[in-house]
Order: C-alpha cells, then sequence, then structure tokens
C-alpha cells in the first residue's frame, strides 16, 4: 500500500474534492508536474487544464481546471481554481457549442482587440474541458 | 361605529395580507439557508486564498503591481453599490443607500467625480432620481443564486477600467451580514488594493508548514500579478453573498414583524365586530321587548 497525499480541489462555490490519492499531476503555468507524498513545498499558478489523480484504490480521475493556483505541501495539495468540474460535470454540449462560437469568432475578428484575446481564451477552455471529457471516457 | 359588514370585510382583508406576509417570511427563510450555505461554502477557498496572497505578498516589494500603488492624483472616484432588487425587506435598502449617498458626498466635497455601478434595482432607481452617472447595472443578482462568474466579470471591467485611468479609486458599499438582527452597511475599498495585511494568528498556526524553500512559480512577483485581480473578484463576491444573505435576513425579519401586526390588528378587529354584534342584538332585544309592551297596552 503506497503512501497516500491529500488532494483538495477548492472554488469559490464548492469543494470538488477532498480525498486522499496516490498521485496527481496538474497543469503548472510552466508546464505539466506531478507530486507524490513528500513533494518539496512549492506553489505556482495553473494553466487551463485537467488534473489527473488516482484516487487510493489506484482509480484514475480527470478534473478539469480554469486556471487557479496550487500549493504543494509535504502531506497535501491545495488547488484553487475559479472553476473546477469533474468528468460528470462537464456540460459537453456546452463546451462544444462554447468552441464552435469561439472559432467563429476568431475566423470573423481583427487579431488586435480585446474580443479576439477573450476568445482565445474562450477557445482554449472549451479545447480543454472537451479534452477533459474525453480522457476521462478512455 | 363601523357596520358589521364593513369590519367583517376588513378582517378578510388582513387576514389574506397575513397569508402573503407570512408566505414572504416562509420563502425568505429558505433563500436566507441557501444563501447561508453558499456563504460556508465560499469561507475555505477564501481563507486559503488570502493565506497565500499574505505569504507571497511578504516575499515581494510592495509597490510592484498597478493595483496596488495609489494614484498619485485622484479625480474619478467609483462606487460599487449593492442593493437589492425588490422591496419588502425593512429599512435595508434606506440604509446601504445612506451609506452611498454620505460617501458621494464626502467624494464631491473633496472635488472629485463620482461614478456608480449598480447591483440591484433600488439603488439604481435612487441613482436615475438624482441623476448620478451610473456607468453599470447588474440585476436579478442580489437574491439569486450568485455565480463567481458574475463577480469575475464585473471586477475584471473595474480592473480595465482603473488601469486605463477612469476610475482613481473603486469602493464597495454592502451589507455585511452580522446575524439575524443585524446587517450593517459597509464601505470598503476595493481599487488600488490597500495594504495586504499577513494575518498573524494564520501565520503562527501555519509557521512550520511554510518552510523556507516553498518553491515558487513562475516567479513571486508575477504570481503576485495573477493574485491580485482574484483578490478584487473575491472581494466583490464576497460582497455580494454576503448582501443576498443580509437581503433575505432583513426580508424574513420585516415579514416576521407584518405577521405580528397582521394578527394585531385581526384581534382588535375581531373584538370590534363582536361589539358590533353584541350591540346589534341589544337593539333588537330592545325593540322586541319594547313593541311586546306596547301591544299589552
Amino acid at each position: 500500500m503506497a503512501e497516500l497525499i491529500r488532494l483538495e480541489v477548492v472554488t469559490p462555490e464548492k469543494f470538488v474534492v477532498s480525498e486522499d490519492v496516490e498521485i496527481v499531476m496538474a497543469p503548472g503555468s510552466l508546464g505539466q508536474f506531478g507530486v507524490l507524498p513528500d513533494h518539496t513545498p512549492f506553489l505556482t499558478s495553473l494553466k487551463i487544464g485537467s488534473i489527473h489523480y488516482r484516487d487510493a484504490k489506484s482509480k484514475p480521475h480527470v478534473v478539469f481546471v480554469s486556471g487557479g493556483f496550487a500549493e504543494v505541501l509535504p502531506d497535501r495539495v491545495t488547488i484553487l481554481a475559479e472553476s473546477a468540474e469533474r468528468r460528470r460535470d462537464i456540460d459537453i454540449d456546452r463546451a462544444r457549442a462554447a468552441l464552435e462560437r469561439a472559432q467563429k469568432r476568431l475566423a470573423a475578428d481583427k487579431a488586435d482587440n480585446i474580443n479576439f484575446e477573450r476568445a482565445r481564451i474562450a477557445l482554449y477552455r472549451a479545447m480543454e474541458r472537451i479534452k477533459a471529457f474525453e480522457a476521462a471516457r478512455n | 361605529m363601523a357596520t358589521l359588514k364593513e369590519v367583517k370585510t376588513k378582517i378578510s382583508a388582513v387576514k389574506k395580507t397575513k397569508q402573503i406576509t407570512k408566505a414572504m417570511k416562509m420563502v425568505a427563510t429558505s433563500k436566507l439557508r441557501s444563501s447561508q450555505m453558499t456563504m460556508e461554502a465560499f469561507r475555505p477557498y477564501a481563507e486559503k486564498f488570502s493565506e497565500v496572497l499574505g505569504n507571497i505578498a511578504d516575499k515581494t516589494g510592495d509597490e510592484s503591481n498597478p493595483l496596488l500603488t495609489p494614484k498619485e492624483e485622484i479625480v474619478n472616484t467609483h462606487i460599487v453599490l449593492l442593493t437589492s432588487d425588490r422591496g419588502l425587506c425593512g429599512g435595508f435598502n434606506t440604509h446601504l443607500i445612506e451609506k452611498a449617498e454620505a460617501l458621494y458626498e464626502e467624494k464631491i466635497a473633496q472635488g472629485r467625480k463620482v461614478s456608480f455601478t449598480n447591483f440591484g434595482k433600488k439603488g439604481n432607481t435612487w441613482c436615475r432620481k438624482n441623476k448620478l452617472t451610473v456607468d453599470n447595472t447588474y440585476l436579478n443578482i442580489v437574491g439569486s443564486k450568485i455565480s463567481f462568474t458574475t463577480a469575475s466579470k464585473s471586477g475584471d471591467e473595474l480592473i480595465m477600467k482603473f488601469l486605463f485611468g477612469e476610475y482613481d479609486e473603486v469602493f464597495v458599499v454592502y451589507a455585511s451580514y452580522q446575524g439575524m438582527a443585524s446587517q450593517p452597511p459597509v464601505i470598503r475599498q476595493i481599487l488600488p488594493i490597500p495594504v495586504i495585511e499577513t494575518k498573524t494568528e494564520v501565520e503562527k498556526g501555519t509557521a512550520d508548514r511554510y518552510l523556507p524553500e516553498h518553491i515558487i512559480e513562475p516567479s513571486p512577483d508575477e504570481l503576485l500579478n495573477e493574485m491580485l485581480p482574484r483578490n478584487v473578484y473575491i472581494q466583490i463576491y464576497h460582497a455580494l453573498l454576503e448582501t443576498s444573505t443580509s437581503e433575505h435576513a432583513a426580508r424574513m425579519r420585516a415579514m416576521d414583524n407584518a405577521t405580528k401586526a397582521c394578527n394585531d390588528m385581526i384581534d382588535s378587529l375581531t373584538l370590534a365586530y363582536n361589539k358590533a354584534r353584541q350591540a346589534a342584538i341589544t337593539a333588537e332585544l330592545m325593540d322586541i321587548v319594547g313593541g311586546a309592551e306596547a301591544l299589552r297596552g
């Protein structure tokens, strides 16, 4: 039985995950990183993407996060995200619609205004959400 | 003396009013419970966030971010006024508006230009009535289910305008929820962000956890830059939640009082009704007795 580390994913609205896990993989702003128990204290911002973790029974899980922060301590990982969704909570139709909308806007808009930047982020978010949804299915 | 029929109609009218106030009280009670739960759910995030933020702020220079730096010359003041959309909640909105008005007059006296953002219809009505500049109005948010996105969107706008120099300082006026009986209006400055206080209690509790070799990515400064806007969103979200909860608490109390007042009125009206009925019966008896006496001759 491997050692476990506490994973907490918190959003302003609720606790999304709070359980003991074997390993956590998270999308840090300087690259994907993995955390095992007894990790060095570590603080980083997160990109939009998926957090992968294996629970105490080695079952894989995926949680989508739209950016935020992660604080890693030897015995726990705390992830503060503005929004986070487990796979079953992802609204895949909405994500696909958002993807389409963002693509249209990117095709129509000039690259120099703020809407373009917003659309780009929206596109990225939708893509990552769909990816999280599909990763969990396999 | 009112006639029997009049009193009866009045009683039934008051009874109907009572039904409504009672129902509103129950609705407010259940909404209050759910918004209290939302507040409860927000707490872990807010606490963790301020802990991490305080920790990073310690490691960076104070004046490194434009959101922290006060402007040299302050011309434009912006007030975010949070009120409810609906009435029937006692003095709740009046108190908030009075507070905002006091702040407004203070700033005008200092020669500032003041503009408003309104959350809630009541504050907006007040602003329009007094012909004040309203940059933004959000309706149907306070008192219903509030998503964090709402707070972050409006926070984003405030930050943009602050950075582009449209606003030089931003205040929020909201109701802080301090239990069922008290929801005092509060003014809080959100931009420029006041000095971040590192809570000593928190530090004591976690001193052994924050080891000196805490790795920070990208760099403390960059991380702080990312966190500060979120701090603004959090403040706004917090204010929205508190105001919503306060609104429900205020309405619950107002409706409770109204229901009690209805009960008193029903009691006194019933008394009047009974008196009137007795008087009518007595008068009729007198008539009959008088008539009989007359017939006997």
